[in-house]
């Protein structure tokens, strides 16, 4: 089949020294463009380990967990960011999956056909909305709505629990890490909804049907074909969604409270790699070694999601060859 | 069937199992079908509690100097035209330049390299930055453009979309000539074209609706990202259609105005908002329509 792509015609000599410069040029610009693409990530990579570099060079590896960052005296380190940035992803990855395996259940199995084309839209233009909209929505709506009622709630019922219980302590601000996790959770839900439809869609009609004949109900259909035909790419759907929450920034930036500690409770602020480069940016100087140290953030931001981004495709390569 | 005491089991004893067994499956599946039902509906209420904040507190902030006056200071009732301007400058720009090199690496690797290596590390390196953090592209452009420039300028902060935007037009477009059938490359080359009139005139062409797809869905992208403009063009409060200043931006503005403690300032910011989210979902729709009406 792909062998006509690249059949090579013996055409009249006249036309085709003609035509071969325009395919010569033609197919020239092709490979730039792809190379191009090479170009930028390799790119991306260069500049962010030599703009990082003075702060490697100057803390050395206890730069990855030394929880200091103190511009006054120069002393940078990215232990509370990195800590935020895993804590709130890995948080909103648990609020997301089982909402966004309902949405998807739903779509598939239970959905009546007029309903799944305006449902399915709907949830994917949650994904449309830009981050900075979430950003405002979070704290002017939600963050007064966690602080008045979720959190005093939550101190209420779970924080006397023994274990778990100092999870849910403290002052209830409303902004914070738990609130950054859910406004993530909303803004991810999307994306793993969507592809956790898709790969549903793709199990053969006749192995959900044969499971029917045997009397199962659609929940088992779900929980015995479904999910197990499926799960690999379930699990690269949630790494999607892994990657993504990584690197959110301005949604993150207007609710999490932005301080530069790691507190106990799930109440308490903190801050993340992408909130600390976007709000400590605008105050470094040109050259500084806070810049350096930012730029060295953004290169382990870097590392972080194309691990997981890379996983995530290698979770749903099957998918993508389908 | 399984809740039904069908006497196939003839002990009554083993039929009152059965009975209980089948309503507890039963039970459990009607628990799950509750439970994904409300799935759907929290995601469905986010939305629209999204939607419905931005249009009570963004057409309550609404008037004509939010088009006609540019950005002042709080209290003097400016508005929000040279934000606009300077958003709608950057991104055309962004989308002239990123849309013509992801259309041509999504044909590069559906017409030239299919199945190659090289092709294969072109696909996933763009699906990579496809989901990279956008920040981190705005610390690139700040590398590469900004620092060795001497300053911040709008032609940087076109630099940054127009590389957000490339991967979601290589998306489309090679997903899109992977659907032509080969039955027609070959017709065409048997009349006796060169592949890149074949391409050009006749794979693009049956693509047409899917590309604008792809273009318009990166539109929608680029036109609300904030982060990678806060290290490239930075935003200004001053008119500014030079692009090699400092340029403002709809996000930008935004985001200074709705963290600012001026009431005027959040009300501005509320209405940017909702102007910027209604182009987007617009956007969106339109895409979605078109490339059901083209496929």
């Amino acid at each position: 089949m792909s062998q006509a792509a690249t059949l090579s015609i013996a055409s009249p000599p006249r036309a085709a020294r003609r035509s071969n410069l325009g395919d010569m040029i033609f197919a020239g610009a092709c490979y730039a463009a792809g190379a191009l693409v090479l170009l930028l990530l390799g790119g991306i990579i260069v500049e962010l380990f030599l703009g990082g570099l003075p702060a490697f060079r100057a803390f050395g590896l206890p730069f990855l967990w030394s929880t200091e960052w103190d511009p006054v005296t120069e002393v940078f380190g990215a232990g509370v960011s990195i800590y935020g940035t895993i804590v709130t992803a890995v948080l909103a990855i648990l609020f997301a999956v089982p909402v966004a395996f309902g949405v998807a259940f739903f779509l598939t199995e239970l959905a009546p056909p007029w309903m799944r084309r305006p449902v399915g839209t709907a949830v994917e233009l949650l994904a449309a909305v830009p981050s900075i909209i979430y950003g405002m929505w979070g704290f002017f709506l939600i963050a007064p709505l966690m602080a008045q009622h979720v959190q005093p709630a939550l101190i209420d019922s779970l924080g006397e629990l023994p274990g778990i219980g100092v999870l849910f302590q403290g002052p209830p601000f409303g902004t914070g890490i738990l609130t950054a996790a859910l406004i993530l959770a909303i803004m991810i839900l999307p994306f793993i909804a969507a592809t956790m439809r898709d790969v549903f869609e793709q199990v053969p009609p006749v192995f959900k049907e044969s499971a029917y004949g045997l009397g199962c109900t659609t929940w088992e259909v779900m929980k015995g074909v479904v999910l197990p035909y499926t799960r690999i790419s379930v699990a690269g759907g949630i790494m999607l969604g892994l990657g993504r929450a990584l690197g959110e920034t301005m949604a993150v930036t207007f609710v999490i409270g932005n301080a530069n500690r790691i507190s106990t409770t799930l109440f308490g602020p903190g801050n993340t790699i992408a909130s600390v480069v976007a709000l400590e940016f605008g105050e470094s100087e040109t050259d500084s070694l806070k810049l350096s140290a930012l730029l060295a953030l953004g290169f382990i931001l870097f590392v972080l999601s194309f691990i997981v981004l890379a996983a995530s495709r290698y979770l749903l390569r099957s998918r993508l060859k389908a | 069937m399984s809740t039904t005491t069908h006497p196939v089991l003839s002990p009554v004893k083993d039929a009152a199992t059965a009975a209980r067994l089948g309503r507890g499956r039963k039970r459990a599946d009607r628990v799950a079908r509750l439970l994904s039902l409300a799935a759907t509906g929290i995601g469905l209420i986010f939305l629209v509690s999204i939607l419905v904040t931005l249009f009570v507190k963004g057409f309550g902030a609404m008037n004509l100097s939010v088009f006609t006056e540019i950005t002042r200071p709080p209290g003097s009732n400016g508005g929000l035209l040279n934000a606009i301007i300077g958003s709608l400058i950057q991104v055309a720009l962004a989308t002239m330049i990123g849309t013509p090199i992801g259309m041509l690496v999504g044909t590069f690797l559906a017409e030239y390299a299919r199945g190659s290596a090289f092709g294969n590390v072109v696909r996933f390196v763009s699906d990579i930055l496809l989901s990279a953090p956008s920040i981190l592209i705005g610390l690139f452009v700040y590398q590469l453009l900004v620092l060795p420039f001497g300053g911040f300028s709008g032609w940087a902060g076109v630099a940054a979309l127009s590389i957000i935007i490339v991967p979601i037009v290589v998306r489309t477009t090679e997903d899109m000539l992977n659907l032509i059938p080969n039955t027609l490359r070959e017709a065409v080359f048997g009349l006796g074209s060169p592949k890149w009139k074949m391409i050009v005139l006749v794979c693009w062409r049956s693509a047409t609706s899917g590309i604008i797809t792809g273009i318009l869905l990166g539109i929608a992208r680029i036109a609300g990202e904030t982060a990678p403009l806060l290290f490239t063009s930075l935003g200004n409060n001053a008119w500014s259609t030079n692009l090699s200043q400092p340029m403002p931006s709809l996000p930008i503005t935004i985001y200074s105005y709705a963290g600012s403690p001026f009431q005027d300032w959040i009300e501005l910011a509320w209405a940017g908002a909702l102007l910027i989210t209604l182009a987007v979902l617009l956007l969106n729709i339109l895409a979605r329509s078109l490339l059901r009406r083209g496929t």
